[in-house]
């Protein structure tokens, strides 16, 4: 993954525009935050739901933030660093904390993950 | 250590086995006792992506599971069994289900000795998840034939909620392997390799605890 390039992920989000879309959606601060007092154990994600956005938009000066419009609600990341769009032309979106360790990650792609 | 007859690990996560028992397991391995790890998942849900960053979300699973292959070269164990559960999600489970798997290999291996966490004493859901597993299953086979179950108790408080470890064994002729199993396992484990390779060469106290010793608490079915 590399550093986001905000235009090349704005013309990726694009691109999934009124289709079928997979998304991976996660946020965590590690299973073992609580144990190694740096607050409540805090996460969520959900994998693989089938969705259409109609508008997306990747805003801020990074870290960013990634809002999918869709027709009933919203999708949302916020923290988002890097990107990358792999071999299967899914777009990966993480945010990467200072010491490299997953925060948040988005995640479109045609097929199921 | 007393002559075991085979002895079955179970863990949840790549790189659990290295930092709990990967010295007990390597001196079993190297006295000839045949070891089998059952890894329930391939820890697809870590945060280490690697610094540098060498892995995303997508590519983790592969990354770890070829960690996790070398890690057992390292540890001589030549029967690895990856389960296939998805990381994060064990405590979900139907827990007969996680049980019978293994059960399973319980009855197939006849083990004298299994490792695992010390149930409701792993931090970790999933750890949690699996010894639970292992105590179900054990609890199924007809008393004279249950292995003894040692258990890795993480709690801050472990210590006072169950009493001192019982089992000490003494790892040191083999606390290079021991810092190779950790080291294989590179995508979760960088950070603390380096502080664990300062502290052996300063001769601090932890690598003590790190290095040279390895606690369980036997777990009475």
């Amino acid at each position: 993954m590399k550093i986001i390039d905000q235009k090349h992920v704005q013309a990726e989000l694009d691109k999934q525009i009124n289709v079928e879309v997979f998304v991976h959606l996660e946020t965590t601060n590690g299973a073992y935050a609580g144990h190694h007092n740096t607050g409540q154990a805090v996460g969520a994600f959900i994998r693989n739901v089938p969705l259409n956005y109609e508008r997306a938009k990747i805003v801020g000066n990074g870290p960013y933030r990634i809002g999918l419009k869709l027709q009933h609600g919203w999708v949302y990341a916020e923290g988002v660093t890097h990107y990358e769009v792999d071999d299967k032309d899914r777009l990966l979106l993480a945010g990467l904390n200072p010491e490299g360790k997953l925060a948040v990650a988005l995640q479109i792609s045609r097929e199921p993950f | 250590m007393e002559a075991e007859r085979h002895v079955l690990v179970v863990f949840p996560h790549p790189d659990d086995e290295a930092f709990s028992s990967s010295g007990t397991i390597k001196q079993f391995t190297q006295s000839g006792v045949p070891v089998t790890y059952l890894c329930g998942t391939l820890g697809q849900m870590g945060r280490n992506l690697g610094n540098p960053l060498f892995a995303n979300r997508e590519t983790l699973p592969e990354v770890r599971r070829k960690e996790l292959l070398d890690a057992c070269k390292v540890m001589g164990i030549e029967d690895l069994r990856m389960l296939g559960l998805h990381d994060k999600t064990l405590e979900f489970e139907d827990e007969e289900y996680l049980a019978d798997i293994v059960h399973k290999a319980l009855v197939e291996l006849n083990p004298s000795l299994v490792l695992t966490f010390y149930p409701e004493h792993g931090v970790h859901p999933d750890h949690d998840a699996m010894s639970n597993a292992v105590a179900i299953a054990v609890r199924r086979l007809p008393e004279q034939d249950r292995p003894t179950v040692y258990g890795k108790a993480i709690l801050k408080n472990s210590v006072e909620l169950i009493g001192e470890p019982d089992v000490m064994i003494d790892i040191r002729s083999v606390a290079e392997e021991k810092l190779k199993a950790i080291k294989a396992h590179k995508s979760q484990t960088s950070g603390w390799v380096e502080l664990m390779e300062k502290q052996l060469k300063e001769n601090a106290p932890e690598i003590e605890d790190w290095l040279y010793r390895e606690t369980f608490w036997t777990y009475k079915v």
